[in-house]
């Protein structure tokens, strides 16, 4: 069966049903030419007339469906009775045979996802909201769709594991997400879920297999050009792949965290304004200790390996390599060995190292390695690669000051990136940043909202998304300034719990931190940090006139035509 | 020669001659029109029908939008005949007979169309 088109259901069981149906019809024609043919019973005044067809039809109809109404309109003879008995076997034949059909194709996998396939492409029609296309329901695309459910959007979902795409049935989300399982590689499957749609807001590939992502990729930047796609990628050649034919965001795990890393080690306290940004909604960030200058030990030189060498190196720090095969680049120095034992890490001198690095690809070891080298060296600075978030109970025991998790990683990136475009640009400027600066934006913001995961949200002070702003300013009479909006609409108008960070404007320079007498301009984006209750009043503010009335001059508006006609009286 | 062909045309075919041989004769004249003729035309009708089920070809959906309007016709002209002897109890009235040969002669239409589909479809393939 071609998946090219979702097959209409209708028509495969059509011609499924041909051959049963036309048992069916010709048995009972037989049958009932036969009622009509046969000689009746004898009256008291000769033969009774023979059936006609309407009295065959009528009498065949409740006795092949098994009703049996008994022998209408009178009691038969014996040749009708014998008729009868021969129609009675083979109707039964007929139904048997078209039931046990109907049954097989019932159970036929190619039917069965068929009707799957088809139930998915017309729940994706459906959807009347903005939605994320999510290729690869794994541990990463959990927590997507959990993250997306919060934050209100639906995501529709393709999964080439059944059991995943069951697991996802399983969880209590707040809407529902049509998944399909297929291979999302195929553009096809891609149609189905809505690629080309109105209502998609993005595209995001996250399975573990990068050929499929690469797919994903392609089939995105040819068909939906304008949508914004996030890969994953692991390899260099994949990455290199991409970015050949434009793919917007590619997300390299191991790549992020290096970056992370060099951060940490180069300003500690932007690192951890990044974090605090960029956290899944509803979770707490953690103060890290801040890595320390010195040697460093790292264990398993593979991708990660590389990536975090890398960073340390950049910092300046010098790095002892143990794996069981010497570094391509001989300029390090190498250990051979596993560094889950201690003579390994004996002669990686564990004992005047700051720091050790655990990057192999398999949890258990890593956790062996860091849990002898704290012995060894309690002092110990630790990094360690999860791979598995099923682990998380060992790794969360072993308070580790760094978990490496890719999973984790790939959302938040993609989170921020989907939800916030501004943020990107803001991270830039962090990542950028000196140290000080960051420090004390840091303990300015978490000071004032605590380290719970903020809201961040980006406006753009358009009709579609400032509505009552938008009038205003066209109207020209008042140029608001940022404070003077970012009042609550209650009482006393207490300022807002959310902080500008970024104000974009045509013409301009991004400005960091814009200044509360800044003036709106029709066409600025700002992006702001703050609590939810927050971002929820400022919406309130900027969709209805007469909240912003209210916030701007302390003074309810009249609403409706004959309180306005009043009002103007009253003034005039 | 491909059975399956022979099978879908002769049903088309033997569908549209026992029509015609219902609906030939004076329209209100019950001796013209025999109901076992009706009766074989219904069921033929029937079977032609579900032969065109699952071809989702143009030509196809067109044949069976054709077979659907015979099979229609020719049932609801059965009913006006099971309706005029055993319900309304007037028997067959030229009045009853003339409708339902109309209604027969509409189904023969819808068939008409369906051997011309079928005969336009055959010279399109040149083989």
């Amino acid at each position: 069966m071609g998946s090219s088109t979702p097959t209409s259901t209708i028509f495969l069981v059509l011609r499924r049903l041909r051959t049963p149906l036309i048992v069916l019809i010709t048995i009972f024609a037989i049958s009932v030419l036969g009622l009509t043919l046969v000689p009746g019973p004898s009256g008291p005044d000769g033969a009774l007339p023979r059936l006609s067809f309407f009295h065959a039809v009528y009498f065949f109809s409740y006795t092949a469906t098994t009703i049996g109404f008994g022998e209408i309109p009178y009691a038969f003879s014996e040749q009708q009775r014998l008729w009868v008995t021969v129609c009675i076997y083979l109707s039964v034949i007929g139904w048997a045979y078209t039931l046990g059909t109907v049954f097989a194709m019932l159970q036929d996998k190619n039917f069965l996802n068929a009707v799957a396939v088809q139930r998915f492409a017309r729940q994706v029609k459906r959807l009347r909201e903005h939605f994320f296309l999510v290729c690869g329901y794994g541990e990463t695309g959990r927590l997507i769709c959990q993250a997306l459910d919060e934050m209100g959007y639906r995501a529709v979902v393709i999964e080439r594991d059944e059991a995943k795409v069951g697991d996802l049935e399983l969880q209590s989300y707040s809407a529902d997400m049509p998944a399909l399982c297929a291979d999302a590689g195929q553009p096809d499957t891609l149609l189905f879920a809505g690629l080309t749609s109105k209502y998609c807001r993005g595209v995001i590939t996250l399975t573990n297999d990068d050929n499929t992502n690469l797919a994903v990729a392609i089939a995105a930047r040819l068909l939906a050009p304008s949508l914004p796609a996030l890969c994953r990628a692991e390899h260099a050649e994949t990455v290199a792949n991409m970015a050949s034919f434009g793919t917007r965001h590619i997300i390299n795990p191991f790549e992020k965290f290096g970056e992370y890393m060099a951060l940490a080690l180069h300003s500690p306290a932007a690192y951890h304004l990044l974090l605090w940004l960029t956290g899944l909604p509803g979770t707490t960030v953690t103060r890290h200790r801040d890595p320390p200058g010195g040697r460093w030990v790292l264990c398993g030189y593979g991708t990660f390996g590389r990536v975090m060498t890398g960073a340390l190196e950049n910092a300046g720090l010098p790095v002892t390599i143990i794996d069981r095969a010497p570094p391509a680049d001989p300029a390090h120095i190498w250990v051979k060995g596993d560094g889950t034992g201690h003579e390994a890490l004996q002669a990686a001198g564990i004992h005047d190292a700051v720091g050790i690095v655990a990057a192999t690809g398999h949890d258990v070891n890593n956790l062996s390695i860091v849990v002898t080298a704290r012995q060894m060296n309690p002092g110990l600075f630790t990094v360690l690669r999860q791979n598995q978030v099923a682990n998380r109970a060992l790794f969360d025991a072993f308070e580790s000051d760094f978990t490496m998790v890719p999973s984790e990683i790939v959302s938040h990136e993609c989170l921020a990136i989907l939800t916030t475009p501004l943020l990107a640009p803001f991270l830039d400027a962090v990542r950028k940043s000196d140290e000080p600066w960051a420090c004390g934006l840091l303990d300015d913001l978490t000071g004032r909202f605590g380290w719970d995961v903020p809201a961040v949200w980006s406006v753009t002070l358009n009709l579609a998304q400032a509505p009552s702003v938008y009038r205003l300013l066209m109207r020209g009479a008042t140029r608001p300034s940022l404070d003077e909006l970012l009042r609550a609409p209650v009482t006393d108008r207490p300022a807002l719990a959310c902080r500008p960070l970024l104000l974009m404007r045509d013409g301009r320079r991004p400005s960091l931190l814009p200044a509360g007498h800044e003036t709106l301009q029709l066409g600025d984006q700002i992006l702001f940090v703050g609590t939810e209750q927050a971002r929820k009043e400022l919406g309130l503010t900027l969709f209805n006139g007469h909240t912003l009335q209210y916030v701007l001059t302390g003074k309810d508006s009249p609403g409706g035509l004959v309180w306005e006609w009043l009002a103007r009286r009253r003034a005039g | 020669m491909n059975l399956e062909k022979v099978v879908f045309g002769f049903f088309i075919v033997f569908a549209a001659t026992l029509n015609f041989g219902f609906f030939i004769g004076d329209l209100d004249n019950p001796v013209h029109h025999d109901i076992y003729e009706l009766f074989a035309a219904i069921v033929v009708n029937l079977i032609a029908t579900v032969l065109k089920f699952g071809d989702r070809t143009q030509i196809g959906a067109i044949h069976l939008a054709t077979s659907l309007v015979a099979d229609l016709q020719l049932l609801a002209a059965a009913m006006v005949w099971g309706y005029a002897v055993h319900v309304a109890g007037t028997g067959l009235t030229a009045g009853a007979m003339s409708s339902i040969v109309s209604l027969s002669g509409g189904a023969l239409f819808a068939n008409v169309v369906s051997v011309v589909i079928l005969i336009a479809e055959t010279i399109m393939q040149r083989r």
